[in-house]
């Protein structure tokens, strides 16, 4: 199984990434290393099997609803690369 | 639109409602959900999607959303699992939604509305699932950026999806208004659609009745209120079909509502959007609902407003519009069944809540938990009237202004100490009944020349001697017997 140039890019876009054409051509090899190290998997009768989610058995694990602010806002807007006194500050998005 | 043209054409409906969860901390994490706080404020690092954090299911999320299906009849999904939806926005540090996908922890329900002749209808619920909400971008005029706060990322939702089974836009309007009865009464969003508390999305299609297929179905959005939601259905409705009238094709695609022009605009089509790549969420383990949490949350579960319009239909004999105006809000209809445990005059009951207490609470702009009457005081009145120690035009102009001023005292008091109980000591009252036939010696030959309608000027003159507390039956009886003597 391999992917083309065409899903890198549908990909590329979901993520909000850019690639040049030598960048792109480099994770289509990436992607195809990984997909064919799948259909080596995909050989293995996996009809009984049941999907592995979660790495532990544990269930239900809940927490009570009490509210506490565990984070300042100015930590909160330390890392920001743009922020103001009160926001964070992104590129203009309009949908 | 020529309702002949109109009348051509079935239109399909199904809603999509938004409840934002009245909780304390937020889905995952347990910053505060508190609303109005300065901009970002209410935030931890699981919000912000700081690496190596972990979200944690909030309990009381996932025992509103059973809470609601419950209420909706629907079937509870025992093993649950939490999926990502991936779309990349930045109302969304984490670039995905915690939601449910494969698995909705309620499925095939029903709510029971009204359709527009007002007869019965059923309206199945496909599904109610778990999820958060985003954050508030703002995008100002004049700025070059967009403004982000993150108070609202991970606040809880569930959405509640019905099925198509909707056919106008008053029937969306009553299958809204009955979603937002059903969260109100079981105190899990407060159901304000104008503050963005339940929000509501439509599909709508249209076909020639009687065609074997469905149309193309369209996605409106934003319509911020419940009037909204029914403006926006009719526009859309008609818009479709005249798109298929003069010989179009219906778009795919997701349509904005504008309240000021009542019309909705094309946002995106369905070739345009996301696609959100569900899969498992591996940072949450699988949520099992066991028989006991299930039974304790049934246990718990409060008196629903279709239960309670039955029983004041069918137990206290109520008319049917009574027992709808007393079910619409929850705080009302249980005032109503309290005052009912001090009185058996049901209609009498119905009539001081939906009558003189409304006014009051309107008057004030007041909440009826803020009303200063406990129910007992009012079943007091009722006795009172049907005792006939009081009229009831005195028992709703004086007694009950009253005790609203002195809300220490009983009624039964407040008529002994205000000097409101009615003579029907005939002794005394014959006296006066005399004496007013005796002052007014040209209206009894007039009377007794026929002129009946004179009955009604003898009891003024009775009630103005008596300062309006003489029992009128007594009295009346009492003036005729004069009169024929």
């Amino acid at each position: 199984m391999s992917t083309d140039i065409q899903t890198i890019r549908k990909i590329a876009h979901l993520a909000r990434l850019e690639f040049n054409e030598e960048k792109e051509q480099e994770m289509l090899q990436e992607l195809n290393k990984i997909l064919n190290w799948m259909d080596q998997l995909r050989a293995l009768d996996t009809e009984q099997v049941e999907p592995l989610i979660h790495m532990s058995e544990e269930v239900n694990v809940l927490r009570d609803d009490v509210a506490r602010n565990t984070t300042t806002h100015e930590e909160a807007l330390l890392n920001a690369p743009r922020k103001d006194s009160d926001y964070f500050r992104v590129p203009k998005v309009m949908e | 639109m020529d309702t002949s043209i109109r009348d051509k054409y079935q239109a399909i409906i199904g809603l999509e409602v938004h409840a934002q969860l009245l909780t304390e901390s937020k889905a995952y994490s347990s910053d505060s959900t508190e609303y109005g706080m300065l901009p970002n404020s209410n935030l931890s690092v699981i919000t912000l999607a700081h690496p190596g954090t972990l979200p944690r299911v909030n309990k009381s999320v996932v025992e509103m959303a059973l809470k609601m299906g419950l209420a909706t009849n629907c079937d509870i999904t025992r093993y649950n699992l939490y999926a990502r939806k991936n779309y990349f926005y930045p109302d969304l540090p984490k670039g995905y939604q915690i939601t449910q996908d494969k698995t909705p922890i309620c499925t095939l329900g029903y709510i029971n509305i009204k359709d527009a002749e007002g007869n019965d209808k059923r309206i199945g619920i496909t599904r109610i699932h778990m999820e958060e909400d985003a954050g508030k971008s703002m995008h100002l005029p004049g700025e070059t950026e967009t403004l982000v706060d993150y108070n609202r990322a991970g606040v809880p939702l569930i959405e509640i999806v019905s099925e198509p089974d909707i056919r106008d836009s008053v029937e969306a309007y009553n299958y809204l208004m009955e979603i937002k009865r059903l969260v109100k009464y079981l105190d899990i969003c407060d159901g304000n659609m104008e503050e963005g508390s339940l929000r509501c999305d439509a599909n709508i299609s249209v076909m020639l009745k009687d065609a074997p297929l469905w149309g193309t179905k369209v996605e409106v959005k934003n319509m911020n209120s419940f009037r909204n939601v029914q403006r926006a259905i009719e526009h859309e409705i008609e818009r479709q079909i005249m798109v298929v009238e003069n010989g179009g094709k219906v778009e795919g695609e997701t349509r904005n509502f504008d309240a000021n022009t009542g019309s909705t605009t094309a946002m995106r089509s369905k070739e345009t959007l996301n696609d959100y790549r569900y899969f498992p969420e591996p940072d949450l383990p699988p949520l099992i609902i066991h028989q006991e949490w299930l039974d304790g949350i049934k246990a718990a579960m409060p008196s629903l407003p279709q239960e309670l319009y039955k029983r004041f239909v069918e137990v206290y004999g109520l008319p049917e519009y009574d027992a709808a105006v007393l079910t619409d809000a929850k705080e009302i209809a249980l005032y109503f069944e309290e005052l009912c445990k001090h009185t058996t005059n049901y209609k009498a009951a119905s009539n001081w809540m939906m009558g003189q207490v409304k006014s009051y609470l309107n008057e004030l702009q007041l909440h009826i938990r803020d009303f200063p009457l406990q129910p007992e005081q009012i079943a007091g009145i009722i006795a009172l009237v049907d005792e006939n120690k009081v009229s009831h035009s005195v028992a709703a102009k004086q007694v009950f202004p009253y005790l609203l001023e002195h809300p220490e005292l009983n009624a039964q008091q407040v008529a002994e100490q205000q000097n409101l109980l009615q003579q029907s000591d005939s002794g005394e009252l014959t006296q006066i009944v005399q004496a007013v036939l005796q002052e007014n010696p040209a209206k009894v030959e007039e009377y007794k020349a026929g002129k009946q309608s004179l009955v009604g000027m003898f009891m003024g003159e009775i009630m103005k001697k008596t300062k309006g507390k003489a029992d009128p039956k007594v009295a009346n009886q009492l003036l005729r017997e004069g009169l024929n003597a």
